[in-house]
């Protein structure tokens, strides 16, 4: 063995194995370093350390405490009518919030879809094209969608159709990202075929790429909806419709038991639409693996 | 008749097509032979303009093949149809529906994109199913079928474009023996009875040797042999396979066929 071990060519792959070792630590290190150093920064501007965590931590339960509601077992049922006093107008508002988030997603999921082919590198020649609908997919994506609730406010005044249209944009621009991705890992074999027998741009797209991303865009979509209703809830605080703005005024008044009422609510029906939305999704996904 | 004259294909610094000048007369069936990189499949997507030239012309009859573009393209493209070595169907579509796609370029893209296509295309496509014996499979999906059976799909989809003229990169270089025969005889049917014109890119000899009227031989881009298949003596065939200097050159190793059916029979499609 020792005298094959000094054979050339495993000496020269010994070499280039160090060599190539050596160069993979050095990488680690230096983006080691790089990675603590930006932690470190990022600690530093945004004020963070573990003496204010601990600090600030007990009055955080002090507020969260404020805000439970007085039950006795003697009077349970009362004492539950009086916290959930606004209980048909709250559902009414998570209702409004639902149907924001629903329509946003739909909206979001149509622009999204006709966005998202010019926005695919693999699917467009013109650069220009491209670069300007990933470009405006970016814009729409990366304001915050309280940011367009807020100028939508102003334009619209107060009530759902600000709040529906923020989401709505955001929504366009980050679905459009999401499905252009999935576009992009296409099998571009069937595109081919499609190309070989005189269809044309538009019919490549629809019967060469969509079937092939459907399940994708599918899922995407589903997890779109749930982001949305947590926005819409959110959206409501700088007055563009629904429970959330109910949530503002309970929060800027304390009225701190309409906060856990109101909470509790939105909480509760969160996650009945992330688990019937996840089952669907995983059904999905399922059925496709399954063929 | 196609005609290219003084070809040329590019990649960078690479020559993949070097000068490559020929002459397919309609209804000719040719098999292209050579090894692999040594330019049939670069010269079969010019042919259909899947790839653009980088010099050199290509006509069809009067048509300047080579320098069609937009809709003008898409017509030549249709009456060139093309089938792949990895038959290139859209696997999440059901078997009608792929076969379909060749008629595409006669309908209006807004119907089209609807997936409206006339009674007379479905009519057309099932026929066309039927003469490559896939109609049972009409609406299975795509990549529920065997290599061969995606293979006859990809052949129908070719012929429901109406073509003049049948492009093959490589039809049976991923099929066994037995469905390479298959589609092989099917290609020689539609050659004798449509009287479409045939180019067929193959990698073994003795398929071009049964199957082809003519045969090409194609080295490092560039056409070393252009002939009948009887004239392909040793000689050249070492010359277009490149091994001069191996004296046991043995054709068997190129053979797609499995020992006992050595000397493939003449036969219709079972």
């Amino acid at each position: 063995m020792h005298e094959a071990m000094q054979q050339k060519s495993v000496l020269d792959f010994e070499a280039a194995f160090r060599r190539e070792r050596l160069r993979q630590r050095i990488q680690f290190l230096v983006f080691g370093l790089l990675f603590a150093l930006a932690t470190w920064l990022a600690a530093d501007i945004s004020q963070f350390t573990f003496a204010r965590l601990w600090e600030a931590t007990p009055r955080m339960g002090d507020y969260l405490v404020r805000t439970l509601p007085e039950l006795h077992l003697m009077s349970l049922p009362g004492d539950i009518a009086y916290w959930y006093y606004g209980f048909d107008r709250w559902l009414k508002l998570l209702f409004d919030t639902l149907l924001i988030a629903l329509l946003a997603t739909l909206f979001g999921a149509i622009g999204g879809l006709l966005l998202c082919f010019p926005a695919s590198r693999n699917l467009v020649k013109n650069y220009t094209l491209y670069f300007v609908c990933r470009r405006f997919a970016e814009i729409t994506r990366t304001v915050p969608e309280v940011v367009y609730a807020l100028i939508f406010v102003v334009a619209f005044g107060v009530g759902p159709m600000a709040g529906l249209l923020a989401l709505t944009i955001h929504s366009i621009g980050a679905q459009a990202k999401l499905y252009s991705e999935a576009n992009e890992n296409i099998d571009e074999n069937p595109l081919e075929g499609l190309r070989a027998s005189g269809a044309n741009w538009f019919q490549v797209m629809r019967f060469g790429v969509l079937p092939q991303v459907l399940p994708n865009i599918t899922t995407y979509t589903l997890w779109r909806m749930e982001l949305n209703i947590r926005s819409a809830a959110i959206i409501g605080f700088v007055g563009a419709g629904g429970i959330g703005q109910e949530l503002y005024h309970a929060i800027s008044f304390n009225y701190y038991e309409d906060i856990s009422a109101i909470v509790l609510m939105v909480v509760f029906t969160i996650s009945l639409i992330d688990l019937t939305s996840e089952r669907l999704r995983h059904r999905i996904i399922g059925r496709e693996n399954l063929t | 008749m196609l005609q290219i004259r003084n070809l040329e294909k590019r990649f960078g610094t690479l020559k993949a097509l070097q000068d490559v000048t020929l002459e397919i007369h309609s209804g000719e069936m040719v098999g292209i032979i050579g090894r692999s990189g040594a330019g049939k499949s670069t010269l079969l997507r010019c042919i259909n303009r899947l790839g653009n030239p980088s010099a050199g012309t290509i006509s069809w009859h009067d048509d300047p093949v080579s320098q069609l573009k937009g809709r003008a393209l898409r017509q030549w493209q249709r009456r060139c149809g093309m089938i792949f070595q990895q038959f290139n169907l859209v696997p999440r579509l059901d078997v009608m529906t792929n076969v379909l796609m060749g008629r595409l370029s006669y309908r209006n893209t807004l119907l089209s994109l609807l997936r409206w296509f006339p009674r007379e295309d479905r009519a057309r496509a099932i026929l066309t199913l039927e003469r490559v014996e896939m109609a049972q499979f009409a609406l299975q999906r795509a990549d529920s079928l065997s290599g061969g059976q995606q293979q006859r799909v990809a052949i129908a989809r070719a012929l429901v474009q109406q073509p003049q003229l049948l492009l093959a990169d490589e039809p049976i270089a991923s099929l066994d023996p037995h469905n390479a025969r298959r589609v092989m005889d099917i290609l020689r049917r539609i050659n004798r009875e449509d009287g479409i014109t045939v180019l067929c890119n193959l990698h073994t000899l003795d398929t071009a040797r049964h199957y082809c009227d003519r045969v090409i031989g194609m080295r490092d881009g560039c056409v070393v042999f252009d002939g009948a298949p009887s004239q392909l003596d040793s000689g050249t065939v070492r010359q277009i396979y490149g091994v001069e200097h191996d004296a046991d050159f043995n054709e068997g190793v190129t053979s797609t066929w499995l020992e006992n059916d050595a000397a493939p029979v003449a036969c219709t499609a079972t």
